[in-house]
């Protein structure tokens, strides 16, 4: 895999592209993603894979311009096009997913295979998601991962919060990435989507961990309601980092799209 | 200089074991700890000790707005404003201040601080924080990395309010006004001093510096802790070429306890402290800075949360330490004005936001310490910035013709007479 920027009419973007075969457009979730990840390089065993960074993630310019959800939304479409995307597979994850599934509602006829991965962007009264912006950093293992204990060993390969150049570098990140989060996700991660999901055309797969306890599975019969022949994909021994802990799964759940 | 004796109006009742069975003071405090009847007589005691305060010579008596909070029961500080206004005469009402990006529209507090103005004959001092990330997004939902912006918006919105003799559109992003026009507008002409409350971040300086607003730093962790980020005000202000350096344009909050002596201020006010600094400061760190609501420059510079306890957390600093490091500046009339000599010189700030009420503190140990510090302190630090006593840009001007409450005529037993037509 390899990152190049290309130009949108609001921001420059960097995109982590690899891999031969149809094109899938992968929309990351609130952590971000990397050049390295193992997730994208499944997926680029059988698609040619885009993965453009929200701005102010890893190196990317932040963007200010990009307040609200339509901004946003509207905004990853001005980057399909700038990729000279035609119809591809849209793919997104957590906050991706939300992302995706808000471009599914607004430009329907655009997209015809959609797959969401324990999207956010529903929410239920019964059923509330966990604010990830009020945790510290040691209480996430525990909600993204089935299994907590090399979930967090995962998350902290190489921090060394000790040491105070780490720890700004780490805030200033921190800031950037989940700043431009909090547009979508804060409060809660609701911005009207509900209202909008029937509008979505695309042939749709909902992949979800059965141990999510982030987005508990709970939202993907919610998505189902909202999308009308949404099939659902339930992956066992997996939390909301699904694509992490049950890499193979996923890739084969996005492959029954077509 | 001008002291403006302040109460943060912290809850008194927290159990011993707060600490360890809650994990916030804030936003997610546990709601059986509110005690609606006991709050009947805490509230009336806190207004009673700000007016007594105003009696005993302070120049200002100060309050804020804290959301969800255990030691701020003041959701909304322009409530007790208006009952201080009602008792009192002299002293500015120092309101710092109405996070002006939680009110919708935010032309709300351009009306209120006009009302305020007008019913206190213009003795309103306004302050117009950002507000802390608990309040403002934690409680009050506001998208952290959007906060500024819509801060910055409410201002000009209020500015341009206040400002405006005849009704204007307003197209903001944040709000859609067609009509803007307050009535009533303030006394004070074009409007109230501003203070703006900050935290080290250089766009605050800026902002303070480019619109002549004081900029006040309100901080718990003392003068010695302030000093380097004070210098990076005053280097700002000297770096942007700022045609004077007055004390004036900058404010500072300090812990404050005079007894007799400095042994008598331990045996009176230590258990205070302790219940102030112990259980009231004990905010759950998740909750102290939501990404995104501070600029990335500001973390660039290092300056941490001010809700970031010192290492080791508050809970382990013993009396001892808290005054040596200066958290709280205790002792005789005589240990207080040579501590706050230091602070006034060191930090060169005119505006002093004393906390003299701290904690659990009962009124009768508040009045003590308050009614000390105004008679043998205050008066040896009047005259620290003899070269800017006629610098009155921050402060409020009243008018002189001030009335008080209680002035209705005796009751009519009949019906009242048309008063004569004025003289030509």
């Amino acid at each position: 895999m390899e990152i190049t920027t290309i130009k949108t009419p609001h921001a420059p973007i960097r995109v982590i592209q690899g891999g031969k075969g149809p094109d899938l457009l992968f929309l990351h979730g609130a952590g971000g993603v990397t050049v390295d990840d193992p997730f994208l390089s499944a997926l680029a065993e059988k698609y040619r894979v885009h993965a453009p960074l929200l701005p102010g993630y890893g190196d990317s310019e932040e963007c200010h311009e990009l307040r609200e959800m339509l901004d946003i939304t509207l905004h990853y479409w001005d980057v399909a096009a700038a990729l000279g995307l035609k119809d591809p597979i849209i793919a997104g994850h957590s906050m991706g997913g939300m992302i995706a599934a808000e471009m599914a509602a607004v430009q329907p006829n655009d997209l015809s295979r959609l797959a969401l991965i324990a999207p956010a962007g529903l929410w239920l009264d019964d059923h509330p998601i966990a604010d990830i912006f009020a945790m510290m950093p040691y209480e996430m293992p525990a909600l993204l991962f089935h299994d907590a204990e090399a979930g967090a060993k995962a998350m902290t390969a190489g921090l060394d919060m000790s040491d105070p150049k780490f720890l700004q570098g780490y805030l200033v990140q921190n800031a950037r990435q989940l700043g431009m989060a909090g547009r979508i996700l804060f409060p809660i991660p609701d911005r009207g989507l509900a209202q909008r999901l029937y509008r979505v055309k695309a042939r749709t797969v909902l992949v979800w961990g059965d141990s999510d306890k982030l987005i508990p599975p709970v939202y993907a019969r919610a998505f189902q309601k909202g999308i009308a022949g949404a099939s659902l994909v339930s992956i066992p021994e997996a939390g909301h980092m699904v694509i992490h802990e049950k890499t193979k799964a996923v890739v084969e759940a996005i492959g029954a799209l077509g | 200089m001008k002291f403006t004796w302040f109460n943060l109006m912290p809850w008194p009742y927290l159990p011993d074991d707060f600490r360890e069975k809650n994990r916030s003071v804030w936003v997610d405090i546990d709601q059986n700890l509110f005690d609606p009847v006991k709050s009947h007589e805490v509230y009336n005691t806190y207004m009673d000790l700000l007016e007594y305060a105003g009696q005993v010579g302070f120049d200002g008596i100060g309050i804020n707005e804290h959301h969800q909070n255990g030691y701020g029961i003041m959701p909304s500080p322009n409530i007790i404003a208006a009952g201080l206004a009602r008792r009192t005469t002299d002293p500015a009402i120092v309101v710092l201040g109405n996070s002006i990006a939680l009110y919708n529209p935010p032309v709300r507090v351009a009306e209120e601080f006009a009302m305020l103005d007008c019913i206190t004959g213009g003795r309103l001092v306004a302050g117009f924080p950002v507000g802390t990330s608990m309040d403002t997004n934690y409680c009050y939902g506001q998208i952290p990395s959007l906060t500024r912006e819509k801060y910055q918006e409410a201002h000009d919105l209020i500015i341009k309010a206040w400002t405006t003799r005849e009704p204007f559109a307003f197209n903001g992003r944040y709000n859609k006004l067609r009509h803007v026009n307050i009535w009533p507008r303030p006394i004070q002409q074009p409007y109230p001093p501003i203070h703006i409350p900050g935290g080290g971040s250089v766009e605050t300086y800026d902002f303070c510096i480019d619109n002549t607003y004081s900029y006040s730093y309100l901080s718990f962790s003392g003068y010695l802790r302030a000093r380097a980020l004070m210098k990076g005000y005053w280097d700002r202000v000297e770096e942007r070429g700022t045609p004077d350096k007055s004390p004036y344009r900058a404010g500072f909050a300090q812990t404050i306890c005079v007894a007799e002596t400095d042994a008598e201020a331990e045996k009176l006010y230590a258990r205070h402290i302790d219940y102030f600094y112990n259980r009231c400061l004990h905010v759950y760190p998740g909750f102290a800075d939501a990404p995104g609501y501070r600029t990335i420059k500001t973390i660039q510079t290092g300056a941490l949360s001010q809700y970031a306890p010192p290492t080791g957390g508050y809970g382990s600093m013993s009396w001892k330490q808290l005054n040596e490091e200066g958290h709280v500046i205790a002792g005789s009339p005589e240990t207080v004005r040579q501590r706050m000599e230091d602070l006034i010189k060191g930090l060169h700030v005119g505006n002093i936001f004393c906390l003299m009420h701290v904690g659990d503190m009962p009124a009768d140990k508040c009045m003590y310490s308050t009614k000390l510090f105004a008679e043998k302190v205050m008066p040896k630090l009047r005259n620290m910035f003899p070269d800017y006593a006629d610098d009155t840009r921050f402060w409020c001007h009243p008018i002189d013709k001030r009335l008080s409450a209680g002035r209705l005529p005796a009751a009519p037993t009949s019906a009242p007479r048309e008063a004569a037509p004025a003289a030509e």
